[in-house]
């Protein structure tokens, strides 16, 4: 059985183009189960990262012990990752390798955390709540909720916060992820809303990552590119990344731009397509606006002017564009690399505008997936529990908070929509000046994972705060909490959500959670009894008594709507494959991609947004956005580049970065409490190139200190295979193993070194561009603890052993006949 | 004709708006977007000064005999805190409506005069005093309840 540490992949199961993915299901069980001993078999899928692979979780004595991947799903074909493998399942277990669940509510006495009972706990923040409603009003409450939850948990969030105190003042960590995902499809589409799919991979001729290392981010998804490479047909592959990554790896051309410089890449794609005639002038003259701004904007981006400012070769300019002009069926994927960049929302526009110069949206191989970060983003998307209203409405559109309002049965001046909901990051400033008082944090952990991370600890001790923290495990962020709930996780609840490509899975309960702990459904739905939050009429406000009430609850939210749910039950969702939405009566089985009839959702009716501009992030306003009658065409956003605003310098001469490694996911709450992958990149690191290595007199291993402006981490150096200039860093080392909310002389967490400073219309932070100096401090006693199976793989192969599971990571992989009417989508 | 002393006004006012983006900027460095977008809105000033130069020097800048009722000056100093913030970014769009306006004044002439040079250079930088304006409403919008309602 293969070592699937060792081998992130897999097996090759090669197919042609057009054909069916084979399928291959994945199996592990814990050590000493065999088949036979397990109980049953509970669905779900996967929630350690945002691909949405189905799976079916085994029970035997009433604990997770393994998982499977579901042969029936569109999503995986019956194949996991690595991640989901060893860590979905084990991640959850209480009291392994010295890692304890919260089992029961905390709240701080005498300046300790201590344990109390659900009672204790809820009326001590329902007191605080209402203390402060009557000082302050609604603005004194913020929330700050995850891309970890279910849809229908999301939801009741959003209607709480919105209907029940009526404050803009929610956002998830979304926002950290996927943010400018939604932000580009709004500009360009009128709405958020996935136009492809993942069986676009199986059609296309061309692929182009922007940004995205799908190797390790979406290992499932990049085994269906690795299958079709390996078939007879292979794609062309294009990817735009300053690492040496596995993508990269493969790529017919690399393109290593600076970090910060996206914009001027895609400016030069896309003039070299006006140049060559690689437009469909037809469909943009018909189903566009905007072209000639477009081609006015990006005239100075000459091959030889995208090289000087990008540092990549002309011809490889030249050569990119070629293969992107002069594909029949092309496919792009954007991810952190353009979404938590300068320029971020402008950037992955441009992918936007290119496949709709080439009109290659809404057929087989033809499709833009812009990427989500995590599991359930797009639903905190979809409800309004981030920065959005709930079914993709528009704050600026009356008629969208009527309905709203209407929903809920209560007046449309409880809504708050007098600018758009606020985001993470002016949250954070509003706790930092004290006008939030009261900040509910669930399912993340911005302790670590928020740019910045002395200041948000600063944010977080504020002794006028009042935080509660919501969370499966004492993390750095809840250490500041004056009360912590213990939730219950993947596995111990019911719920929807929904994946990157618009799939909807259903996730059944498995297991009890452990101790005291319950469903973050129950917990909010407890808060909202408690605060007699009712509607106008005199009925609670939610008055769900399961998880299905809710689904049914979002699904009348959604009708009519994109995002459209009305075709869907958990009935529906048991048994088969996720379906995609939208899906209602015109669609009863769901729908593929969007957009095929080249009518976008742009009518001042259907919009979500009337529009920005891309460089300051101005609303433009109904008035204006009426003027340019769109109505139903998409929208070519342009933008010129401007330099990023910290460039290297004396003091700090190198480009940071930040990013994932396969075997972990986030603040490594859940996997690395999986041994597997715990060994696999046990501890922080980070990379430098061998040339710069050799300047600093910095060897495999060795000590060094990255210092910014803002901070400093000290981990050893991998000397590796990151582009001259630059250093990389994996952003999910915090101080949660120490028992400590932050760094006790050696700092590891990445965002030490991060600014405070965000994407002016997506708001999402830009974590991947710092500068920094790098300082040996000690010599090594080994080489540095990251993987050599990925991009993070040393330059020189002998420098380390490589990385590998050995028994302990060994998985069953079972290749079956395609089911009946799966394939060939 | 008259029109060089409409030429010295929006000449003096994008100059005295630039300086003031910057000062609002160097004051209000806790909010990382005001501060970088104040910084882009400068330079975009500075290069509408500089675009303007050609018709300085055809024109020239001549000064009326009019009072100055209304003092459009560039900030002096900044405030502090929520409702600084928001008096700060008032002021900037009060300064940057006189530049629109002024602009708007200069296109008039430049349209009676069949001044193509000039009009190409209103054609080039108005629009981006529209953004700067649009840009400091909806951040203006955002930032008044927290700082009218709930702010100490």
């Amino acid at each position: 059985m293969p070592d699937r540490i060792a081998d992130i992949w897999g097996r090759r199961t090669p197919y042609a183009r057009d054909g069916a993915w084979p399928v291959r299901v994945d199996q592990k069980l814990a050590e000493g189960v065999q088949e036979a001993d397990v109980d049953r078999w509970v669905q779900s899928a996967c929630t350690l990262c945002s691909n949405g692979c189905a799976c079916d979780i085994a029970v035997k004595d009433g604990r997770m012990v393994g998982v499977r991947g579901r042969a029936v799903d569109a999503v995986n074909h019956g194949r996991l990752g690595p991640k989901g493998l060893f860590g979905s399942w084990q991640g959850m277990q209480h009291g392994t390798r010295g890692s304890e669940r919260l089992t029961q509510p905390l709240v701080r006495v005498d300046g300790e955390l201590r344990e109390t009972d659900w009672d204790t706990a809820m009326e001590r923040i329902v007191r605080r709540s209402r203390q402060l409603l009557e000082e302050k009003g609604p603005l004194s409450h913020g929330f700050y909720t995850s891309g970890q939850l279910f849809l229908e948990e999301y939801y009741a969030l959003g209607i709480i916060g919105k209907a029940g105190l009526g404050t803009p003042h929610m956002d998830g960590n979304t926002r950290l992820c996927t943010a400018t995902a939604a932000a580009a499809m709004k500009e360009n589409f009128g709405s958020d809303g996935q136009p492809g799919c993942y069986a676009d991979i199986d059609s296309c001729d061309t692929m182009v990552l922007y940004g995205h290392n799908m190797a390790e981010t979406q290992t499932v998804l990049w085994m269906r590119v690795l299958d079709r490479l390996a078939g007879p047909d292979r794609p062309r592959l294009i990817c735009v990344d300053p690492r040496e990554t596995e993508v990269a790896r493969l790529a017919e051309v690399h393109l290593a731009v600076h970090p910060g410089t996206n914009l001027a890449l895609m400016n030069g794609l896309i003039r070299e397509l006006f140049v060559h005639g690689w437009v469909d002038e037809e469909f943009v003259a018909k189903r566009t606006i905007g072209v000639e701004q477009l081609r006015e904007t990006v005239e100075p981006w000459t091959p030889e002017a995208v090289a000087r400012v990008c540092g990549v070769a002309a011809d490889d300019v030249r050569r990119a564009a070629e293969l992107i002009g002069t594909a029949e069926r092309m496919l792009s994927t954007v991810l952190q690399g353009f979404y938590q960049a300068t320029h971020a929302t402008a950037a992955s526009c441009q992918v936007n505008n290119v496949h709709l110069l080439r009109n290659m949206l809404g057929r087989p191989g033809c499709g833009v997936l812009q990427m989500n970060g995590q599991p359930t983003a797009q639903n905190t998307r979809e409800t309004g529990a981030d920065g959005d209203l709930p079914g993709f409405r528009n704050w600026e559109n009356p008629e969208h908070i009527a309905e709203l309002a209407e929903l809920w049965g209560v007046d449309v001046d409880r809504i708050p929509h007098w600018a758009p909901p606020t985001h993470a990051m002016q949250i954070f400033r509003y706790v930092e000046q004290g006008s939030i008082g009261f900040l509910w944090v669930a399912a993340t952990n911005p302790a670590v994972s928020l740019p910045q991370a002395e200041r948000v600890r600063r944010i977080l001790a504020e002794p006028e705060l009042f935080l509660v923290v919501q969370d499966l495990y004492l993390t750095e962020t809840a250490r500041f909490a004056d009360v912590v709930l213990p939730a219950a996780g993947w596995g111990e609840k019911q719920g929807t959500f929904t994946n990157v490509d618009r799939t909807v899975h259903l996730s059944d309960k498995a297991v009890e959670p452990p101790g005291l702990a319950r469903s973050d459904l129950d917990i909010f739905l407890d808060y909202a009894r408690r605060m007699g939050f009712r509607r106008n009429d005199g009925r609670p406000l939610l008055e769900w008594s399961s998880p299905e009430d809710g689904f049914r609850a979002w699904q009348e939210c959604s009708r009519g709507r994109l995002c459209d749910y009305t075709g869907l039950s958990y009935e529906r969702l048991r048994g088969g494959s996720g379906i995609q939405w939208p899906c209602n009566e015109e669609h009863p089985d769901g729908t593929p991609r969007l957009y095929g009839d080249g009518v976008f959702s742009t009518s001042l009716s259907a919009a979500e947004t009337y529009g920005h501009d891309l460089l300051t992030g101005a609303t433009a306003g109904p008035e204006k956005y009426s003027a340019l009658r769109v109505d139903g065409r998409a929208i070519l956003k342009p933008a010129a580049y401007t330099p990023p605003h910290e460039e290297p310098s004396e003091d700090f001469p190198l480009r940071f970065t930040t990013g994932r490694t396969a075997y972990q996911f986030h603040t490594r709450t859940r996997t690395d409490r999986a041994r597997q992958l715990h060994r696999a990149a046990p501890a922080a690191w980070v990379e430098l190139s061998v040339t710069d290595a050799q300047r600093l007199g910095v060897r495999e291993g060795d000590v060094v200190r990255v210092s910014s402006a803002r901070g400093e981490i000290v981990v050893p150096a991998r000397v590796g295979q990151v582009r001259e200039g630059t250093v990389f860093a994996p952003f999910h080392y915090g101080y949660w193993e120490q028992g400590a909310s932050g760094p006790d002389g050696r700092p590891t967490a990445a965002n030490e070194l991060t600014a405070t400073e965000w994407d002016p219309v997506s708001k999402q932070p830009l974590f991947k561009f710092a500068a920094v100096r790098v300082e040996k401090v000690a010599d090594g006693t080994g080489p540095a603890p990251a993987p050599t199976t990925t991009a993070s793989r040393p330059a020189d192969p002998a420098a380390a052993p490589a990385t590998a599971g050995g028994a302990d990571a060994e998985v069953e992989e079972r290749l079956l006949p395609m089911p009946a009417g799966e394939g060939g989508l | 004709m008259l029109l060089p002393v409409y030429i010295g006004l929006l000449h003096r006012a994008e100059q005295a708006l630039a300086d003031s983006f910057r000062q609002v900027a160097a004051g209000h460095g806790g909010e990382p977007d005001v501060f970088e977008t104040c910084h882009l809105l400068a330079g975009q000033c500075d290069a509408h000064t500089e675009a303007l130069r050609p018709v300085v020097e055809r024109y020239g800048e001549a000064e009326d005999q009019e009072p100055e009722r209304l003092h459009a000056e560039a900030l002096s100093e900044t405030r502090s805190g929520p409702l600084g913030l928001l008096r700060d970014l008032q002021d900037l769009f009060v300064l940057a409506s006189l530049v629109q306006i002024t602009w708007t004044m200069v296109q008039q002439a430049g349209q009676a005069l069949r001044d193509e040079e000039l009009l190409a250079v209103v054609r080039r930088c108005t629009p981006e005093n529209e953004v700067q304006l649009a840009w400091l409403r909806s951040r203006m919008k955002q930032a008044a309840p927290q700082a009218l309602v709930v702010a100490a």
